[in-house]
């Protein structure tokens, strides 16, 4: 009965997220997109949930969903002003594509009739026998973030340096715009903030601190630090202009250039880039851990502000001076 | 077939959605929800086909994604970031007269 009725949300699942990708992709209207990609977000959350992968449905909710939506939804206020009435069409007319469609019709159905029936795509061994082997060997005991931290650290140290280029690419292309809010902030949303963004802090901290021997960690734990960042400027918070400066860089690059020291303090100990000397200590791992959530949370939290600060030391991102000047 | 396969079968389909979305739909920012759409279908096969039933699913895909999703969310910040440029550009260029193309 459970197993059926586990069948039963696996199917639903895949259906829903398959039909709300397809609505979120015709709808002619930008604003029901963003939010059906909201929408999305969550049920690839519980998706991840239903494969076992707790450390993906966390990412999953709190990045894809949250972080991606505040940021979508920022940027439809700068794109949409006077395109809603502009809506030409939905589709281009490139007819040279279309000799495509046909191939875009039939490819899925033969890979999906594959996918279904033949058993023998999957792989037998994968690699967990291999990763849990070596567990023991380093200062975690959860295998996601041995693969993240030890076995393919590497990934994660340029992962940190791409995460750092975006916001680069961002601050280069034009400096900070107020955030725009049509209304001023209710006494509600302070409240809730008051309440909220406390909670968000020690979550955050636990997720950072359990991610050593469950799932959790550095992304996390910096995700949901940007999302409280990001709810306290989104209230008409600001970060004082002497921050933003020095300050505000040194913390976006800070995880990326603590790494990269440890790194190179192994490549010198042991001859080897980022094999830890010792196999890595649980105190090294929490605190390359540590550094790497503080800068994430300031990387995210900035990419989506969009813009870099103004040479003149004012407040990060700058107030609206009136509702009626205001670009867009 | 395996109850799992549908969490693949889901990715496949998503990904074409998002391929059709992104040749075919002209708004900028519709491209890139579809670039996302197209990534969460990838990373749907890749830990659908990884999961075997009764077993925890393999760490090393599960850091892929992981990192994946974090690059994705990069691309989509800096995308959106080239977006609204262009409008700007593009409002700059055409005089006032002019009606305004749709870069939404």
């Amino acid at each position: 009965m459970t197993l059926l009725f586990g069948h039963l949300i696996d199917l639903l699942l895949a259906v829903s997220l398959t039909v709300l990708a397809w609505r979120l992709l015709a709808t002619s209207d930008l604003f029901k997109a963003t939010v059906l990609f909201i929408a999305f977000g969550l049920l690839m959350a519980l998706a991840w949930v239903r494969l076992d992968a707790p450390d993906l449905a966390l990412a999953e909710a709190v990045i894809g969903a949250g972080i991606t939506g505040v940021l979508l939804l920022t940027a439809l206020r700068h794109l949409d002003s006077g395109a809603r009435v502009a809506r030409m069409s939905g589709r281009s007319g490139r007819r040279s594509l279309r000799v495509l469609l046909p191939a875009l019709g039939i490819m899925p159905a033969l890979l999906v009739l594959l996918c279904l029936s033949s058993p023998h795509i999957r792989s037998t061994a994968g690699l967990t026998a291999s990763v849990i082997e070596r567990l023991d060997q380093i200062g975690t005991d959860h295998p996601v973030t041995a693969v993240l931290l030890d076995f393919r650290a590497y990934d994660t140290l340029l992962e940190t340096a791409v995460l750092l280029l975006a916001v680069v690419a961002v601050w280069s292309l034009h400096p900070v715009r107020p955030i725009f809010s049509p209304e001023p902030i209710s006494p509600a949303q302070r409240g809730l903030l008051r309440l909220l963004l406390p909670v968000l802090i020690m979550t955050s901290l636990y997720l950072l601190w359990r991610g050593s021997h469950a799932p959790g960690g550095a992304f996390q734990a910096g995700a949901l630090l940007a999302a409280g960042l990001l709810l306290l400027l989104l209230s008409e918070q600001r970060l004082p202009g002497r921050w933003s400066g020095m300050f505000l860089r040194l913390l976006l690059a800070g995880g990326f250039m603590i790494f990269l020291l440890v790194a190179a303090g192994a490549l010198v100990g042991t001859g080897t880039l980022l094999d830890y000397p010792g196999g890595g200590a649980s105190w090294l791992l929490l605190s390359i851990e540590a550094a790497l959530s503080l800068s994430i949370a300031a990387l995210l939290a900035t990419a989506v502000i969009g813009g870099r600060p103004s040479d003149r030391s004012t407040e990060f991102p700058p107030r609206r001076k009136d509702p009626a000047g205001e670009e867009g | 077939m395996n109850d799992l396969s549908v969490y693949a079968a889901a990715g496949i389909l998503l990904f074409f959605i998002g391929l059709y979305a992104l040749f075919f739909r002209r708004q900028l920012l519709r491209k890139i929800l579809a670039a996302n759409v197209m990534g969460s279908g990838v990373f749907l096969i890749f830990i659908g086909l990884v999961k075997q039933p009764g077993q925890s699913t393999d760490p090393v895909p599960q850091a892929m994604v992981l990192t994946g999703i974090i690059v994705t969310l990069c691309f989509t910040a800096a995308a959106i970031a080239l977006a609204i440029r262009l409008k700007e550009l593009n409002e700059e260029h055409h005089s006032a007269t002019r009606p305004e193309d749709d870069f939404g």
